[in-house]
């Protein structure tokens, strides 16, 4: 009896902090691709770092209540997109937020080219694409923008896309063919 | 968890990958794409990776953000004075505005209460005055069957 008191506690506090080493391992494994997601929506280096914070802090809270039915990270895509919807929500009925906005522009953002490009020419026409690209992506739906980025930048499975979105796979379908569509009027246009 | 792993896995080596290997292993079922579209998107999705690496890694100024904060919240408090001030002098002007109304207005009232008071004294007397006149001019022709008779008590 006494010994299953003084052991009681030990166990629960192992527990604890298995819990917490392992918060702390997807924390470290997935952050980069949740402020890689929300970097791309935002165009915003310093708002993605704030919702990526805001986005750990909440999962943080909620990590007890998670039950394992979706894989981790599309649990943590879920809450970020949830604090993207708000904030774009709130900004809309803020004005003061919009003096806060510290987005770049297109051109800014098509500055970043993939390395693996090397002529001059090559280079060129990668910038024009990736500007073509953030052009259609900025006249993008929220929904579409979402389901595009998930599954062009961050390349996620249609099936997780839904489960991350809320959405069904057909529902994700439309959206992705609708902004594909887009994007590939924007590519067109600049030919 | 080994699932998360994997995109994990997945993630780094199309980090570390180029642009052609990237858009070799890009979209497994949208073969429906052109290659151009191909070519577009998988050049949209490095470029996005690369300036997310790089703002990820980028060394954070806590004095650069620090003095940034310290100056919107500057510009916020100076803007909000300058409202709050803009709001309250205006309160103040319309109030002062509204009270000189009611004075005026007040002024004008008892200017006209006084008009009409001393135009009431006025017809008062000017009503006496009539009165007095008319008795004083009835009186002795309502005296006068008295009179007479006064007189004809007197003959007898």
């Amino acid at each position: 009896m006494a010994s299953g008191i003084t052991l009681e506690p030990m166990t629960s506090l192992t527990a604890d902090e298995m819990a917490a080493e392992e918060f702390s391992r997807i924390v470290t494994s997935h952050r980069p691709q949740i402020f890689r997601f929300l970097l791309a929506s935002t165009r915003d280096v310093d708002l993605a770092e704030t919702l990526t914070q805001e986005c750990l802090l909440k999962a943080h809270r909620n990590w007890g209540s998670f039950r394992g039915e979706s894989s981790a990270m599309t649990w943590l895509m879920r809450i970020a997109i949830n604090l993207q919807k708000d904030h774009w929500r709130n900004r809309r009925m803020q004005f003061w937020r919009q003096t806060r906005n510290s987005s770049v522009d297109v051109d800014e953002a098509s500055d970043w080219l993939p390395s693996g490009e090397s002529s001059a020419e090559q280079k060129l026409l990668a910038r024009e694409q990736v500007g073509h690209v953030w052009v259609a992506v900025g006249k993008l739906s929220e929904r579409q923008r979402t389901v595009f980025l998930l599954r062009y930048v961050e390349e996620r499975e249609l099936s997780e896309i839904a489960a991350a979105t809320g959405l069904s796979e057909g529902t994700v379908k439309a959206h992705l063919s609708r902004a594909l569509s887009k994007v590939r009027a924007e590519l067109r246009g600049q030919q | 968890m080994n699932r998360d792993e994997e995109f994990a896995r997945s993630a780094e080596m199309t980090k570390s990958g180029t642009a052609q290997a990237a858009k070799s292993g890009f979209h497994r079922e949208d073969d429906e794409l052109d290659e151009e579209m191909k070519q577009a998107l998988g050049n949209f999705r490095l470029s996005v990776k690369s300036w997310s690496e790089a703002a990820y890694s980028r060394p954070r100024g806590a004095m650069q953000v620090h003095g940034r904060r310290i100056w919107r919240l500057a510009a916020g408090w100076a803007l909000g004075c300058a409202l709050a001030s803009g709001a309250v002098s205006g309160v103040v002007h319309e109030r002062h505005l509204r009270q000189e109304q009611v004075r005026v207005a007040a002024a004008a009232q008892a200017e006209r209460q006084r008009i009409a008071a001393e135009q009431q004294v006025r017809d008062e007397e000017e009503l006496l005055a009539k009165v007095d006149s008319d008795v004083s001019r009835e009186v002795p022709s309502a005296m006068e069957p008295l009179a007479q008779l006064m007189a004809g008590d007197e003959s007898q």
